[in-house]
């Protein structure tokens, strides 16, 4: 990683009490950097964090922002929950598979786009919704999320 | 999202607008006025106050907040902790995420009288990733906060009272608004529940004595400060004093945030939000959040408070009210319910793993008209087997509203079974 990610992790370690505390907002750093957490930066982290690169996995694994592979260049998620699915969420996450030639959970092939459903984004009163890039998008209909997609380089 | 709430009373008076978000402004809406107030009372004059207003958690399990503060042990020389919980994932809420955004400073306001009653020493905001801009709001408090002067060493002029806050990004798991899964979380776990006793009280984050407040529960606290108990409990129930910000989902003409008194009939709720959409008739309510079981319309006149509630065998939870009209095919309701709490469950109690996994199974089974006779048997022994006897209250929660769907609505499930499809043509897709 670069040098200056490595000074940001030094930084946060006086927020918490223990190091280990600074994990997460280390990964989201190092995420930051990559894009994802492979392996390598995985042992990085471990040896920082003095414990063992397994329990760095188990950590990245369990959350969902994480990622240990390569992701597309954007990532569209869809909330799919009860509120979103009673006001058209599946009906869009189809259109928009059916736009990108891609399931949920899967990347295009040029690496554009990432798609996946996600559960409730607290978002439910301006349902249905979707995370593009980090940026609640609400009160969706399908034109609108297919105009978002597009003009996604 | 919308700037705010349909309906306002104290909590969203200011919300909309621009410079409440700002420290200025919220000093010229009367902000710290609460706090300062506290200052002039011993810490525990100030948890007996909070007790005696009878505020209750708005997190989802209702427990009287100044209680809870009283359970920070006194004497004790470890550093003492807050946590601020804003993971807000349970399915149809969205009020903490409107208070993040729109009264970031009441929220503090509350976590430093906290602070001042429990001699707490440092808090922790715990945001749920996902909340990009929520997070952004709140750091910029924060930030703003410490340029003037109002966090750090002695605190609003008061000589030795210290207080840090530290904004923390969750990321992306549901179980970590369960407190304890929450608190593994924050010291760079897993968010996997802790076992109980201890309890956060005596042994939280980092193994220091800590007390959980959800955000909205925070955020109430200053009204209570600066303008009385009395008046606190002008608003709502004898048992659930105040208001709270219902969040209004699913098949309604104008879904959104109100906020109003706890003990609003269901039906002004629902009202409020415009009726059922399409003029059509209502066939089910969530009162609660998605983990509470469902009411039917011969509920409508219930008040929405926790007391009265449970009396129907359900319980108020988030406030967030999901509505369902006639259309709506409760099988399929029942597969994106048990999905969810499927794919959430930390894993670590059997039941919850291998229940959660088997209803899904058996729902989706049934909703695809696949299902046998024995099935709906099975759905209903399942969550028997789950209920009380897990680690944290996941299980319970997995378990309630697929017992409430069955109760209520048993012919939707028999209908597939029986016809082997799905007799609501115009039911949402899946
Ligand atoms: C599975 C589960 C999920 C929970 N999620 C949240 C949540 O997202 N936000 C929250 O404030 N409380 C949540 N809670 C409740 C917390 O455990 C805790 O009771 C609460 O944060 C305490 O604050 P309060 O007393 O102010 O409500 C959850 C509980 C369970 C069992
Ligand atoms: S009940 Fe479920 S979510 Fe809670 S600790 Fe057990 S497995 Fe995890
Ligand atoms: S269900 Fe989609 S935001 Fe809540």
């Amino acid at each position: 990683m670069k040098p200056e990610t490595r000074k940001k992790i030094d930084e946060l370690f006086r927020h918490y009490p223990e190091r280990r505390g600074a994990l997460l907002p280390a990964i989201y750093l190092v995420q930051e950097e990559f894009g994802y957490v492979g392996p390598e930066a995985a042992r990085e982290l471990a040896e920082i964090f003095e414990i063992a690169p397994v329990a760095v996995w188990e950590v990245l694994t369990f959350y969902n922002m994480f990622y240990t592979e390569p992701q597309g260049r954007h990532h569209v998620y869809v909330c799919t929950n009860l509120p979103c699915s009673l006001r058209g969420a599946r009906p869009l996450i189809r259109c928009l598979e059916e736009r990108l030639g891609v399931h949920a959970g899967e990347t295009t092939a040029d690496g554009r786009i990432t798609l996946g459903h996600e559960e409730c984004l607290g978002s439910c009163g301006t349902a249905p919704v979707m995370r593009v890039d980090g940026v609640y998008h609400e009160n969706l209909d399908l034109e609108r999320a297919l105009a978002i997609v597009d003009q996604l380089d | 999202m919308q700037t705010e709430p349909y309906t306002k009373l104290y909590l969203s008076e200011h919300y909309g607008n621009e410079a409440f978000r700002t420290l200025a402004g919220y000093e010229a809406a009367g902000g710290f006025q609460g706090l300062r107030a506290a200052l002039a009372r011993d810490p525990e004059e100030v948890t007996e106050l909070v007790k005696s207003s009878g505020l209750r958690g708005r997190g989802g399990a209702g427990f009287n907040a100044g209680l809870k503060w009283s359970f920070m042990p006194k004497g004790d020389e470890r550093m003492k902790v807050l946590v601020c919980n804003g993971d807000e994932s349970e399915p149809g809420s969205f009020k903490d995420r409107m208070i993040m955004q729109q009264g970031p400073f009441q929220i503090l306001e509350g976590l430093l009288i906290a602070a001042w009653a429990t001699g707490a020493r440092r808090s922790y905001i715990y945001i749920r990733g996902e909340y990009q801009y929520p997070i952004q709001c709140v750091r910029k408090a924060v930030a703003e906060m410490y340029d003037k002067g109002y966090l750090g060493r002695d605190v609003f002029g008061e000589p030795g009272f210290e207080h840090d806050i530290v904004v923390h990004s969750g990321a992306g798991a549901y179980i970590c608004g369960e407190e304890t899964g929450l608190l593994e979380s924050l010291e760079g776990k897993k968010g996997q529940p802790r076992k109980k006793p201890p309890f956060p009280a005596q042994h939280g984050a980092f193994g220091l004595p800590t007390t959980v407040n959800n955000i909205e529960t925070f955020a109430h606290v200053p009204y209570i400060l600066s303008r009385g108990v009395e008046w606190f409990r002008g608003f709502g129930t004898e048992k659930s004093p105040g208001t709270t910000l219902f969040g209004v989902s699913g098949h309604v003409e104008r879904p959104g945030l109100f906020e109003l008194p706890l003990g609003t009939p269901l039906r002004e709720v629902i009202a409020k939000a415009g009726g059922v959409r399409n003029n059509r008739a209502l066939k089910a309510v969530i009162p609660g959040g998605m983990s509470m079981p469902v009411l039917t319309p011969s509920d409508l006149d219930v008040p929405m408070a926790e007391e009265f509630l449970s009396e129907r065998g359900t319980h108020l939870g988030t406030g967030g009210v999901m509505v369902m009209d006639d259309t709506t095919c409760m099988a399929r309701v029942a597969c994106v319910i048990s999905y969810f709490f499927r794919d959430e469950s930390c894993g670590q109690c059997t039941q919850c793993r291998e229940g959660t996994g088997w209803i899904h199974k058996l729902c989706e089974r049934i909703e695809a008209g696949r299902g046998r006779p024995r099935d709906l048997e099975l759905l209903e022994s399942v969550p028997a087997l789950m209920e009380g006897h897990t680690i944290c209250a996941f299980a319970d929660a997995a378990a309630w509203p697929i017992k409430g769907l069955l109760r209520h609505f048993r012919s939707d499930f028999e209908c597939h079974i029986s016809e082997g499809s799905c007799p609501f043509p115009e039911s949402f897709e899946l």
